[in-house]
């Protein structure tokens, strides 16, 4: 590893930089996001800015259940991110959907569409939780680079018996 | 100059629902908004045809995070009209603290996203700093910040004990102040009075043709509140006042919400000073008889509506709700026009849309095969350069 690659990857653990997508949350995670940037709980400690844009973000914070018509753009959100980028799925709904599992336009999850790399449980997260899910994050983001990839953390053999299928996302246009 | 069409949406960077909008522009004036709000349904309408009154409530309380209670009140008020039962007094004036707390929360949220559109953060600080207060008192009464589970048919679910009322009337006086203070910098201000003074202009006619409800419609001399037009829960005994104002631009609405700040505070210390002792709940039937009820509740942006129909089941036949922001949208796209481009952001974010807008907007030209890109940022970013090139008008 030569110099340059190892003052980003220093950089990178020191200052991750955060962006918010909300995909059919009730609003209730978000506030929540933003009060983990205002005085009392101030994530910039941390060195974590909250960006607007996904092409200059480390971490995808996702809200909410997934809604039929946003999986595509969430989809397209992730791949406009540069590597290495990770995920935080929020509260109940980013987990499993939730109250609103099951609902006709709702894709039950964040996983369901992209890969997910923490859970913050609750409903909503408080901020402080959210602040160690992203402190979480930078701990594997470390180990990441200790093994040269997230590949360490895949499951070697497929899992045994399939999971139940998830519902198929209905791409909106 | 040709006309350039602005998408906006539908991801955001900092704040709330997804919403995508076109703005079409001619040089830097707007002339016409195109609207596309429906990136969040989930279908919570048809669920609630499914679920009983015990498990409806928390679906519902979901159906908006910053204003919860609102929802899972009007709900409850409707189911229990329908029922034809009567809630313990205490009960009643519970709802109303943590009702008027939310609208503290709201307001004061609104108050600093307001002014982070026109680039001072300083107040965005400070507001969401202040509202930790009333955040605090949420959690203490109720357990949550957020979704507060208050609520259920026949009555609330958490009563208040002597010791929480007065640790919330001790947080009282500190907020006051805060609230004079806020009051006193609406009014002397200068990059307040810069980005507010007649941005965003809507008449008294014109609200009235449009619909606009709450904060935005009396901002424009509309008299009009649920909270005194048609009193639910403890509003009727409560000495309070509706606040109105004549300007009818971004201005005149923070009047208002500062103005409503002030009234909730004083509100919220007459119910915890005078909280009637007794039962917190009554046993409800498990079905309701046969009805329709349409039931009203002036939300923090407005009006809410909830059309409930049962039938003899425990479970609602039909449920239709009518958010506030959605009555109000129309009167965004109508007073964005002829305003500037470097406008938009403080225009839409003044009925306080309970939906998002985008972190990406791109910028297409047709006649010059032009595309850009512009983030949500880069769009507030223009709107504070735009008036710092243009000075004092």
């Amino acid at each position: 590893m030569n110099l340059s690659q190892r003052l980003v990857n220093w950089a990178r653990v020191k200052s991750p930089w955060i962006t918010l997508f909300n995909s059919g949350a009730c609003n209730g995670c978000d506030i929540e996001v933003i009060d983990a940037l205002t005085p009392r709980f101030d994530i910039e400690r941390f060195g974590i800015l909250a960006q607007g844009s996904p092409r200059h973000a480390d971490i995808l914070i996702v809200t909410g259940p997934v809604t039929a018509k946003q999986a595509s753009r969430l989809k397209r959100i992730y791949e406009q991110m540069p590597e290495p980028k990770y995920v935080i799925a929020m509260g109940a709904c980013g987990a499993t959907g939730g109250v609103f599992r099951g609902l006709y336009h709702v894709v039950d999850g964040v996983e369901n569409v992209i890969p997910v790399d923490a859970f913050v449980a609750g409903c909503p997260p408080r901020p402080d939780e959210i602040i160690n899910g992203v402190v979480a994050c930078l701990g594997l983001l470390k180990e990441d680079l200790a093994h040269g990839g997230k590949e360490w953390r895949r499951k070697k053999e497929p899992a045994p018996p399939p999971a139940p299928a998830a519902k198929p996302v209905e791409v909106h246009a | 100059m040709a006309e350039v069409i602005v998408p906006v949406g539908p991801q955001h960077p900092a704040l709330k629902e997804p919403v995508n909008f076109k703005v079409v522009a001619d040089g830097e004036t707007i002339v016409r908004l195109e609207l596309d709000v429906s990136y969040n349904h989930r279908g919570i309408e048809k669920a609630a045809e499914s679920r009983d009154f015990v498990r409806v409530v928390p679906l519902l309380e979901r159906v908006c995070g910053i204003c919860s209670h609102s929802h899972t009140t009007v709900f409850t008020k409707g189911i229990e009209e329908a029922m034809k039962l009567t809630i313990p007094p205490r009960a009643q004036y519970i709802r109303t603290i943590v009702a008027e707390l939310e609208r503290m929360h709201s307001h004061l949220l609104w108050l600093g996203v307001a002014a982070h559109e026109v680039g001072f953060n300083t107040l965005f600080m400070w507001t969401w700093r202040d509202r930790e207060a009333v955040q605090d008192m949420l959690e203490e009464m109720t357990g949550n910040r957020v979704n507060y589970g208050t609520n259920e048919v026949g009555g609330v679910r958490r009563d208040l004990t002597p010791e929480q009322i007065q640790a919330a009337l001790k947080r009282l006086p500190k907020l006051e102040e805060r609230l004079a203070k806020y009051a006193e910098m609406v009014n002397a201000e200068e990059t307040m009075l810069l980005r507010f003074k007649g941005v965003g202009h809507l008449t008294k006619e014109q609200a009235l043709q449009l619909g606009a409800v709450g904060p935005t419609a009396r901002a424009s001399g509309v008299d009009y509140d649920i909270r005194r037009d048609d009193p639910y829960i403890a509003y009727a005994d409560i000495p309070w006042k509706v606040i109105t104002d004549t300007h009818g631009d971004v201005y005149g609405r923070t009047l208002v919400r500062v103005g409503e700040l002030q009234q909730s505070l004083e509100m919220i210390r007459y119910c915890l000073q005078n909280l009637p002792a007794g039962p917190i709940r009554t046993a409800p039937p498990r079905a309701a008889p046969r009805a329709e009820i349409l039931t009203r509740y002036e939300a923090p942006r407005g009006e809410l509506v909830h059309f409930i129909r049962t039938n003899n089941t425990d479970k609602v036949e039909r449920l239709d709700i009518r958010t506030p922001t959605l009555a109000n949208w129309t009167s965004v796209a109508v007073s964005l026009v002829n305003q500037n481009l470097a406008d938009i952001p403080v225009i839409v974010a003044a009925i306080d849309p309970c939906l998002s807008c985008t972190s990406r907007i791109t910028v297409v030209n047709p006649k010059g095969r032009h595309v850009g890109e512009m983030t949500w940022d880069e769009l507030s970013e223009h709107g504070r350069e735009f008036y710092r090139r243009r000075g004092r008008r």
